[in-house]
């Protein structure tokens, strides 16, 4: 036995047995691919169907001629682009330069970058207060914070409307306490649309600033009081950078779907005050202009992929630049 | 006392919960820890002696009781107000700032000139034998080094007293066997009050000016390292530091300053401590190593030898219920001396023995 196994092995067998590892390698790998195209699938068909193809769709149709009674008609057009910065004269054809559309992308932006910081000065202390509490009582706390998604957004957003419409609960209250002689317009303004974005993605904010504080180690804490640090400085020092991976995340989950919001300010800017989701949805409903609605939906994927691609080099260059 | 310590508590209880799971991790524990002294909190987990480290830090809040720092009272003052530093047991160095970041930070706080901050962990990287790795993160570091950062942290800020939280327990063996001899020469050299924390009696044996030994939140001994192993006052002291036989004995009486008590078996022994009344029975703590085994004697026998380098621990039966460890060093060729099933007589040399408290 131990002899055999000293004593070199004939070529033929050796060559064969190199095959046979080599085989069984080939199998092995084919096994693995299939196992992982197997568990990946599903989700990249999805991805697929729903997502990458419509995307191609509405990338098509932004360079297409808008159709009389909607849809489009086929050939090539860069109308869409130009309809968004310049307004064709009614006389004279001219093209004049006009804001309407970067008005309204504008106001977006600031909403939904109002909201955002809103969302954090408030969700931020929240966020805290949760992750301090004993460990036994936080999966309360989440899931009172998760409470609202109980109810759809649009009664939510309803409801909103009948506590600050001009008889509604906060003008009442300050009508009857004789604050006011007359009551203050709040509804079907910016202020009601940001207060509904705060209302409606708080949560968002919440979650993620939760996971991060509570995996925060407070033995730092201890420690930089411990080096003379204030409580400000805590904050600023310690636990605000040991906290950023979820602030990031939590102004991600915010701001994106808020410059993209519909029911909101739909309902509380009343029709009038406008974000880029109405701009969008009135382009394929009333306005029957598909490729510029098309046009303006990539639009803001792009501002929104831009704004993402700055972040993430400057944090890059950030972290780079403390390493060196 | 003319001069004030440089760290006191006075009778500080401190309780964690509400009945019925109310725990008492300090009951009424007073201390005075000299300046220039390495000062060990030594006991078991639980025992209180990181919750009294915290004290001293305020990191916690005593129920009742005074926190005094060189004679004046802290206990009402916020930890960034308090001139001690802490190095923690995890040594919670900042993961997102640099070595260099992390020395600066207390500097940076208490406001000081730019120059003085870069100088200063300059020293403190010499100082513990870091230079050049002032740029690294602490997660790029080994135990060890992390180790040397949070100590270079704390020193950099020149604190009256330095508070150290079981450091070494996170090292392995030999790290933590070189490391004991660093800090206690850079205590030496700094003259900075060190109050150090270990369940590791070995370490505080070896470190320490004066140890108070702790259990379930009082202390129960306070003395050298020299008090604590040779006059233990109770069974837990004895029990805590290095190996101990307990033997029931009854007290015959006072002898040239000890006192004669005949144990199990049948011998007699001469007991240090405080003469009770003869025909008491007492407990006297023998240590292994000093008893003395003479070959052919008939006070027991040898039951079991277990081999450990320089020295062989026997079991010696002296009755059917009492069996005495003992410690006897090897012949120079590393031959154990008794052989199992021998017969030994045994002799405690006066004073070796002591009687003890429960």
């Amino acid at each position: 036995m131990t002899e055999a196994a000293l004593s070199p092995m004939p070529a033929e067998s050796l060559a064969a047995t190199a095959d046979r590892v080599a085989s069984a390698r080939a199998r092995m790998h084919r096994r693995f691919l299939e196992i992982r195209w197997g568990l990946a699938g599903p989700a990249l068909l999805v991805i697929g169907v729903f997502g990458i193809v419509p995307l191609l769709i509405i990338l098509v149709y932004s360079f297409l001629k808008a159709g009389s009674y909607g849809g489009v008609e086929w050939g090539f057009s860069t109308a869409a682009y130009v309809q968004f910065l310049f307004e064709r004269d009614i006389f004279d054809e001219q093209l004049r330069f006009a804001t309407d559309y970067l008005q309204i992308f504008a106001r977006s932006i600031l909403l939904a970058l109002g909201a955002t910081v809103f969302c954090l000065v408030i969700g931020f202390p929240t966020a805290y207060f949760m992750a301090t509490r004993p460990a036994s009582s936080r999966n309360l706390w989440v899931f009172l914070i998760t409470l609202p998604f109980w109810t759809n957004l649009l009664i939510r957003t309803y409801s909103m409307m009948l506590i600050i419409r001009d008889e509604g609960l906060i003008n009442d209250f300050l009508l009857w306490t004789g604050l006011t002689g007359r009551p203050i317009v709040i509804l079907y303004t910016d202020f009601a649309i940001g207060l509904g974005l705060l209302y409606s993605f708080l949560p968002f904010m919440v979650l993620p600033l939760y996971a991060s504080l509570e995996k925060l180690d407070f033995r730092f804490v201890e420690a930089a009081f411990d080096l003379y640090a204030t409580r400000g400085r805590v904050l600023r020092r310690i636990i605000i950078p040991l906290a950023k991976p979820g602030i990031v995340a939590g102004c991600l989950l915010v701001f994106i779907p808020a410059i993209g919001a519909f029911i909101t300010p739909l309902m509380l800017g009343g029709g009038k005050q406008m974000m880029i989701g109405n701009l969008i949805a009135l382009q394929f409903g009333s306005s029957r202009n598909w490729p510029f609605g098309s046009a303006a939906s990539l639009i803001l994927m792009a501002l929104v992929m831009i704004a993402l691609i700055i972040y993430v080099r400057s944090s890059a260059d950030r972290s780079k630049a403390s390493h060196g | 006392m003319a001069e004030s310590a440089a760290v006191e508590a006075r009778s500080v209880t401190k309780t964690f919960g509400v009945a019925p799971d109310l725990v008492r991790a300090l009951d009424d524990v007073s201390v005075a820890i000299e300046e220039n002294e390495f000062f060990t909190l030594l006991g078991p987990s639980g025992c209180g002696k990181t919750t009294l480290l915290r004290l001293i830090a305020g990191l916690e809040l005593p129920n009742s009781g005074d926190i005094l720092l060189a004679g004046r009272s802290v206990v009402h003052l916020p930890p960034h107000e308090r001139p001690v530093n802490t190095v923690f047991q995890s040594y919670a160095l900042f993961p997102h700032m640099s070595v260099a970041q992390n020395i600066a930070f207390g500097l940076e706080m208490r406001g000081l000139a730019r120059d003085e901050i870069a100088r200063t962990v300059g020293e403190m990287l010499t100082l513990v034998k870091m230079q050049g790795l002032d740029a690294r993160r602490p997660g790029q570091l080994s135990g060890g080094q992390q180790q040397r950062v949070a100590l270079a942290r704390a020193l950099a800020n020149h604190p009256k007293v330095l508070l150290l939280d079981e450091p070494l327990s996170a090292l392995d063996l030999k790290l933590r066997q070189g490391m004991r001899g660093e800090l206690k020469s850079l205590q030496r050299r700094t003259g900075i009050t060190f109050v150090f924390v270990t369940h590791d009696q070995e370490e505080a044996l070896t470190m320490s000016d004066r140890i108070a030994v702790m259990d379930r939140g009082r202390v129960q001994q306070l003395g050298t390292p020299l008090d604590i192993y040779e006059r233990p006052v109770n069974k837990f002291v004895a029990d805590f530091i290095g190996d101990t036989n307990f033997l029931e004995a009854t007290a015959l009486g006072e002898e040239g300053g000890f006192v004669r008590c005949r144990c199990a078996g049948g011998f007699e022994l001469l007991v240090g401590g405080i003469p009770p009344a003869p025909g008491a029975t007492v407990t006297v703590a023998l240590r292994p190593e000093k008893i003395v085994l003479h070959p052919g004697g008939a006070h027991g026998t040898v039951t079991q030898a277990v081999y450990v380098g320089t020295d062989t621990n026997y079991v010696v039966q002296l009755s059917v219920k009492t069996d005495l460890g003992v410690r006897v060093q090897n012949a120079v060729d590393g031959r154990a001396r008794f052989a199992v099933g021998e017969h030994v007589g045994i002799e405690v040399p006066p004073g070796a023995a002591r009687l003890l408290k429960d």
